[in-house]
């Protein structure tokens, strides 16, 4: 049975530094959840109060309706995948994976078909008598999440597993890792700090910044719309570029540097500075008009061509275009005009950093 | 805020325990001779006449004077010889370089009066080198005896200590900082001094305060070879031996004032080393430079003659211990007669040896495992306690733990002097910290999600413990142990001070032996611990695969 995880205004202090300030979370039963964010944004801390191994300051996490603030460890019946494995190293791979059953007193010829599936699932059955440290780091990682989904777990917890993996191992992981979820169906918290991984293997996704969540949404949602600027600036690349609004929510006036202007739909009315964000894909060359600029060096890339620009205003921002598109790579020092669609950008107040556009 | 509540769990129990152990065997035991030191016989209430009376009396106040005079010369005479040992020996390709690291740190774990006590048999009035010089030369060798005998046996002991911190500072000295040095216009001689030492001076530091609260703390030492020359802890003996009775209380304000002495000594060194303390990421080890033919030798026979001066003593005790005796010395001549003397009558003293070591060994591991774990996982206000608690044994000299231990329970409702239970007490208290160090130690470096994951997994974290935690940290545990073990058996300054007539050890025995002038059976046990010894360490350096260090 796949628990609903329910996180009511979790706190976390460290002596005078509050590791978590309050996060409200809802996970749903089944649900692939994320916590994505920079290190010391406290998504592991919250991870490990889910755990149990770090106290609840303030607050209360449920499990459906369940409180298990005060409940043990050893006994919220949580799987969990460590960032380095821990792998018993005393122990051989299948006797690692009937760890907990053995715990849990499973029967014993229950325990060796359970492994065994368990083993087959991950693609290891083969080395089931092996020690650890005969093992490479991907097969760790296998036992590792072998071990955790056997005892059928109601909550699984990883905590950046794939960060010491290699580029290619760590792709081939995230979709092993994902389809297994998907079958199991097991309600699932992943802790990363990788945004791309974070895109690739979540139904949704919490982004954090010093203990606060910034943004929770889909893979999409928070890559399309952001919140915020700071999700605008960590999902992805954004040009943050600056800008006057002025108007009514309905169709407000938004000018850049004096020589371009759009209209846009605001959520309120709204009137002054404030800061424009563009994905580098949203940008694209203009002869007529644009926000003028020169082009300070092109980097060409196989599938897009990478250009930095650097605008009238001194400001440094990036532009890509996909080599099917265009015939040739433009010159370094040439003139060009930067233009984009208004419903490409999102704007945000200049000084709260939220976002002000629909 | 949330009332942060004390869990009754299974670590609450162990720590009530632990302190529970210490409070009463360590705590209890010193206050008590801290109390003493301040009454009298003559006088009734609290009394400063203890302390006026080893300050006003130049017999009593010298003997800080020699104390501090020995240790002091022989931290500098250790300085010499340890810092190019190592030097020598990390640089260049030295020839038998793994064997002669052996026999070095072997000639730190003998037992630590044979050094004395084989000098003595060498130089001694009626030794062998003294003789053949007076007898076929006609040459009149200096007096052995006093200060400089002490020093001597110190230096020729304790130098490894200096060599093995230095050592081991200079195989973990990233080379591009000397290469930086070179680069930047140094010579070799202006790049050691400029760079390379200082660098390492915190190290080669902690090596001279170990050699100096070593040798400040010696008993076995000075009380055989000093003769007239006494030192404190020589005069603790002296003293309390002859005030038997249990009214210590001149013992007890000497003994404080040793502690005293060693813990300022250790205050100096933690303030020095908090000043100066270079965190080197190594990313290129030195590397060791090829020497060919006479510089290699030039290199190897000074690190040579000083190993073999080093371990003399204790081939000089295994090679006499086979040398036919009679009540005047040795005669010459190949016999066993040593070894069936000490079995017909000293017999006793090796099973008690042997029986309160291993007894002690138990308890070191059990409680040691613990603390570590305590001191490394369960951080917080116990752990820090227990941390700094575990440091103490190191600054109380063994003849001062031992009257600490006898004040405490010589009178009712528990009496232990004269029995077994408190000589293991003293091992026990003494050796610990080899064990609760080596085991933090190699906890520290262990990940603890291993123990999370099983946790995790619904073990609870008791079971946890003793099923994961415990027996990955064994190598760790029982590493120190082996020198817990090594120091346990070879132990003298508390036992001396505890034993009773049934409960005397090997060392006790050597010790009484060497006084008796029975030269052949002192020679036979302290073969007995040698061989011991050299085993012991041998499985250490077997386990430890060079990872944990001796010091």
């Amino acid at each position: 049975m796949s628990h609903a995880v329910i996180i009511k205004d979790a706190v976390k202090k460290y002596g005078d530094f509050t590791a978590l300030k309050g996060v409200n979370l809802e996970i749903k039963p089944g649900e692939f959840f994320t916590l994505l964010g920079p290190s010391g944004c406290g998504k592991t801390t919250l991870l490990r109060m889910i755990a149990g191994f770090n106290s609840i300051d303030g607050g209360a996490i449920y499990f459906d309706e369940t409180m298990i603030n005060n409940l043990d460890a050893h006994k919220r019946d949580i799987g969990m995948v460590f960032q380095n494995y821990a792998i018993f190293p005393h122990l051989t791979v299948e006797e690692n994976v009937a760890y907990g059953l053995q715990a849990k007193k499973v029967p014993k010829n229950e325990i060796k078909t359970r492994v065994a599936e368990a083993l087959k699932l991950v693609q290891i059955e083969k080395l089931k008598d092996r020690r650890p440290n005969e093992l490479s780091g991907g097969q760790q990682q296998r036992v590792a999440l072998a071990r955790a989904f056997v005892i059928e777990p109601s909550v699984l917890l990883m905590d950046e597993p794939l960060s010491n993996l290699d580029a290619k191992l760590r792709v081939q992981m995230r979709t092993i890792i994902k389809k297994l979820q998907r079958r199991l169906g097991i309600t699932t918290i992943y802790v990363t700090h990788d945004q791309e991984e974070a895109l690739a293997i979540s139904d949704r996704i919490a982004v954090m910044k010093d203990g606060n969540i910034m943004q929770v949404g889909s893979p999409e949602k928070i890559y399309k719309k952001p919140e915020n600027n700071f999700v605008a600036g960590f999902i992805g690349v954004s040009n943050f570029i600056p800008c006057e609004v002025e108007g009514e929510k309905e169709s407000a006036k938004i000018t850049v540097e004096n020589a371009f202007a759009l209209e846009k739909v605001l959520k309120s009315n709204y009137t002054g500075k404030a800061i424009l964000s563009v994905r580098p894909e949203q940008l694209f060359f203009s002869e007529t008009e644009g926000i003028p600029g020169k082009i300070e060096i092109s980097t060409f890339l196989g599938d897009y061509i990478e250009y930095e620009i650097t605008l009238d205003n001194g400001q440094t921002v990036q532009l890509n275009e996909y080599t099917k598109d265009v015939s040739s790579v433009r010159k370094d020092g040439e003139k060009v005009l930067c233009n984009f669609n208004n419903a490409s950008i999102s704007v945000y107040d200049e000084a709260s950093g939220e976002a002000i556009s629909c | 805020m949330l009332k942060k509540k004390i869990k009754l769990d299974f670590w609450f129990w162990v720590k009530v325990f632990v302190v529970l152990v210490m409070l009463a065997f360590l705590i209890y035991p010193f206050g008590t001779l801290i109390t003493r030191s301040f009454f009298s016989e003559k006088t009734a209430g609290i009394t400063f006449e203890n302390y006026l009376k080893f300050f006003s009396k130049k017999y009593y106040y010298s003997t800080l004077g020699h104390s501090l005079f020995v240790s002091s010369v022989a931290t500098v005479t250790t300085l010499f010889i340890g810092v190019p040992m190592a030097y020598l020996m990390s640089r260049y390709n030295v020839w038998g370089k793994k064997y002669l690291h052996i026999l070095i740190i072997m000639s730190l774990m003998s037992p630590p009066f044979i050094g004395a006590y084989s000098w003595i048999m060498l130089f001694g009035r009626a030794g062998i080198v003294t003789k053949f010089f007076s007898e076929v030369l006609g040459i009149g060798l200096p007096s052995i005896y006093g200060k400089l005998g002490i020093i001597l046996v110190f230096t020729f002991k304790l130098f490894p200590y200096v060599y093995l911190y230095t050592q081991g500072a200079m195989g973990s000295i990233d080379s591009s900082l000397e290469e930086a040095a070179e680069n930047l216009g140094s010579n070799k001689l202006r790049r050691l001094c400029t760079v390379t030492l200082p660098v390492i001076m915190p190290s080669i530091a902690a090596g001279a305060i170990m050699v100096f609260m070593t040798s400040l703390a010696d008993f076995g030492t000075p009380m055989l070879i000093g003769e007239g020359y006494i030192v404190l802890p020589v005069l603790v003996y002296n003293e309390y031996m002859s005030e038997m009775g249990g009214n210590a209380h001149l013992a007890s304000a000497l003994s404080v004032i040793v502690v005293l002495c060693s813990t300022l000594v250790l205050l100096v060194q933690k303030y020095y080393l908090s000043r100066k303390n270079y965190v080197m990421t190594s990313m290129r080890p030195p590397k060791e430079i090829e020497l060919h033919k006479g510089k290699r030798v030039l290199a190897t026979l000074p690190v040579i003659l000083v190993t073999f001066v080093g371990i003399l003593p204790q081939i000089v005790v295994l090679i006499s211990s086979f040398i036919k005796t009679n009540f005047t010395g040795f005669v010459g001549g190949f016999s066993l007669d040593s070894y069936t003397t000490i079995i017909k009558r000293l017999g006793t003293n090796i099973r008690n040896t042997f029986v309160f070591s291993s007894v002690a060994i138990v308890l070191i591991i059990m409680i040691g495992i613990l603390i570590s774990y305590i001191i490394v996982r369960q951080k917080g206000f116990t752990s820090s306690f227990l941390d700094l608690l575990i440091m103490f044994p190191y600054v109380i000299p063994g003849a001062v733990l031992g009257i600490s231990l006898i004040v405490a329970f010589n009178k009712k409702p528990i009496i232990l002097t004269g029995t077994a239970a408190i000589i293991i007490i003293a091992y026990v208290v003494r050796k610990l910290p080899y064990t609760v160090r080596s085991g933090s130690a190699f906890l520290q470096q262990m990940d603890k999600s291993v123990e999370e994951a099983s946790i995790n997994l619904g073990v609870s974290p008791m079971k946890t413990f003793f099923t994961v935690t415990a027996r990955l940290m064994a190598p760790g545990v029982l590493s120190g142990a082996i020198l817990s073990w090594i120091t346990c058996i070879n132990e003298l300054s508390s036992s001396v001070m505890l034993y009773g007539g049934k409960t005397s050890t090997i060392s006790v025995a050597i010790y009484t032996e060497v006084v008796r002038n029975s030269y052949g059976t002192a020679a036979a046990l302290a073969s007995i611990l040698t061989v011991s010894t050299v085993v012991s360490l041998l499985i250490f350096l077997k386990i430890s695969k060079g990872k944990v260090s001796v010091v």
